[in-house]
């Protein structure tokens, strides 16, 4: 199966995106792929705002019908803005998994790790492995 | 298990394919776990109706003279009271009164009985249910040989009927009959596992995709097709436990809230009886009940539940229930804290208040 993967975005190998805004901050969320591999969401856990991630720790939970998946922060740094849209709507991953259902934003605190992360093409051959 | 070489298909594997089932390992199958959305397959059931295929289910005969008094023995229900088209739900225990299987029987005759088990316990079953007859009673698995198909839904009744050569409606709860469905002589059963009125459909093989072709053509749009993903989201609602999850061999009938399956007073002697007799008179240690979360978030098994602080039991089943749009769980609770009406159950790394209840947590309108 095809799963959508925009170019500009960056993946992890858990299958969190960012993308970076530019600004020091990244936006994370979950891919297509992971979604659809979840199945129905129901429910996701959300850090507090402020609160501080280290890259490749667990800061949420993602919850389907199906299972339960951790959710690990791509970089470090701090959380300053969650999306509280899901709190209500948390099917927003699975109809738009890379624009409205969004999860975080994180002030980055070392914009190098981003480059640790894996392009689109990267994302896309890790998928087909 | 994830190895394809170690995983069968089931004879209607094709179709599923074909209708874009995802297709997981389950019990030693390849099985479809949904075709869409598991929640709407949950919802047509609740509904209209739903198709699975369960045909990985375990189906085993039981025949010969005695047969009936044979399997009576491994047994707490009574299967003397069965008469021919009547079926009843049991559970099988060790000596310890341990859980080994829970399953459905048939009486298909005075000298034959269907027994439905489940797909992962098969081999195990078998071989316990084999060392315990005797001469003149046989046992033939027909798993390979046949076909396990459902209807289940309030429509299930109506869209059968289309292509069922008898009477439905006087085909009552746990009874059976042997009826042509599209033109292939099958067992119609009014039996399930989703807590809805409905069918299950047992035929050979060579059946199988004419009957399940037939039912999709019948249901139309008020027929869905159904994946394991749902099958376990209906029966968590409905209260109804899953082997290897809720019940096995370390659990007994009567603190599972299976008392009434244990027929201490209209039966004999049956492997079991004597350490339940035990257990009925200290009274069982632990409780199974119901779990409504109050806060956020999905219960799962294995989460432990705590009472002030004290740890108190553990989730054996959980789930998000549609139906219901909340997340409820099934657990046994340590038998001083099996009566509170509230407990805390720690959801990875949060404690989260669970209202107590007695299952189901669904019951349908009749």
């Amino acid at each position: 199966m095809d799963f959508e993967i925009p170019d500009n975005y960056r993946f992890t190998g858990d299958h969190e995106w960012t993308e970076d805004n530019g600004d020091g901050t990244v936006t994370v969320g979950i891919s297509h792929h992971a979604q659809d591999a979840l199945g129905d969401i129901v429910f996701v856990e959300l850090p507090a705002l402020g609160a501080v991630v280290e890259r490749e720790e667990d800061f949420g939970v993602v919850e389907s019908v199906k299972t339960v998946s951790d959710l690990y922060a791509p970089v470090s740094g701090e959380v300053v803005e969650i999306n509280e849209e899901l709190e209500d709507a948390p099917e927003l991953v699975n109809e738009s998994p890379y624009d409205r259902g969004w999860i975080v934003r994180i002030q980055m605190s070392d914009a190098e790790e981003l480059s640790d992360l894996m392009d689109a093409d990267g994302y896309q051959s890790f998928l087909s492995e | 298990m994830s190895e394809s070489s170690e995983t069968k298909k089931v004879p209607l594997h094709e179709r599923h394919v074909e209708q874009g089932a995802r297709m997981v390992p389950f019990a030693g199958y390849s099985m479809p776990v949904k075709y869409g959305k598991i929640k709407e397959e949950h919802r047509s059931v609740r509904t209209s109706a739903g198709l699975f295929d369960v045909s990985h289910m375990g189906r085993v005969e039981v025949r010969g003279p005695e047969a009936i008094d044979a399997v009576n023995r491994l047994m707490t229900n009574d299967v003397t009271a069965l008469t021919d088209g009547r079926a009843i739900y049991t559970v099988m225990c060790n000596e310890q009164g341990g859980i080994i299987d829970d399953l459905v029987i048939y009486r298909l005759g005075e000298d034959r009985l269907l027994l439905c088990i489940n797909a992962a316990n098969r081999q195990r079953d078998i071989a316990h249910i084999g060392a315990a007859l005797t001469g003149g009673v046989e046992m033939e698995d027909q798993s390979d040989q046949t076909v396990q198909i459902a209807i289940q839904g309030p429509k299930a009744e109506e869209i059968l009927a289309k292509i069922a050569d008898t009477d439905l409606e006087s085909i009552k709860f746990f009874r059976c009959r042997k009826a042509d469905v599209a033109g292939v002589s099958t067992l119609v059963a009014r039996t399930g596992y989703t807590g809805e009125d409905g069918f299950e459909l047992y035929l050979p093989v060579d059946g199988g995709e004419e009957v399940f072709d037939a039912l999709l053509d019948a249901g139309g749009d008020e027929l869905t097709l159904c994946g394991l993903g749902c099958r376990d989201t209906l029966r968590l609602e409905a209260g109804l436990l899953l082997h290897g999850q809720d019940i096995d061999e370390s659990t007994n009938p009567l603190e599972a809230g299976l008392g009434w399956l244990v027929k201490f007073d209209a039966k004999g002697d049956f492997i079991g009886r004597q350490a339940l007799e035990e257990v009925r008179q200290q009274g069982t240690s632990r409780k199974l009940r119901g779990f409504v979360l109050q806060g956020r978030g999905v219960l799962r098994p294995g989460y432990d539940l705590q009472i002030e602080g004290e740890a108190v039991g553990r989730v054996t089943s959980g789930g998000y229930a549609p139906t219901l749009e909340a997340s409820i769980g099934l657990g046994y609770i340590d038998r001083e804290f099996a009566d509170a009406d509230t407990v805390d159950i720690i959801l990875r790394r949060r404690s989260v208040s669970a209202k107590v209840v007695d299952p189901p947590f669904y019951k349908r309108s009749k």
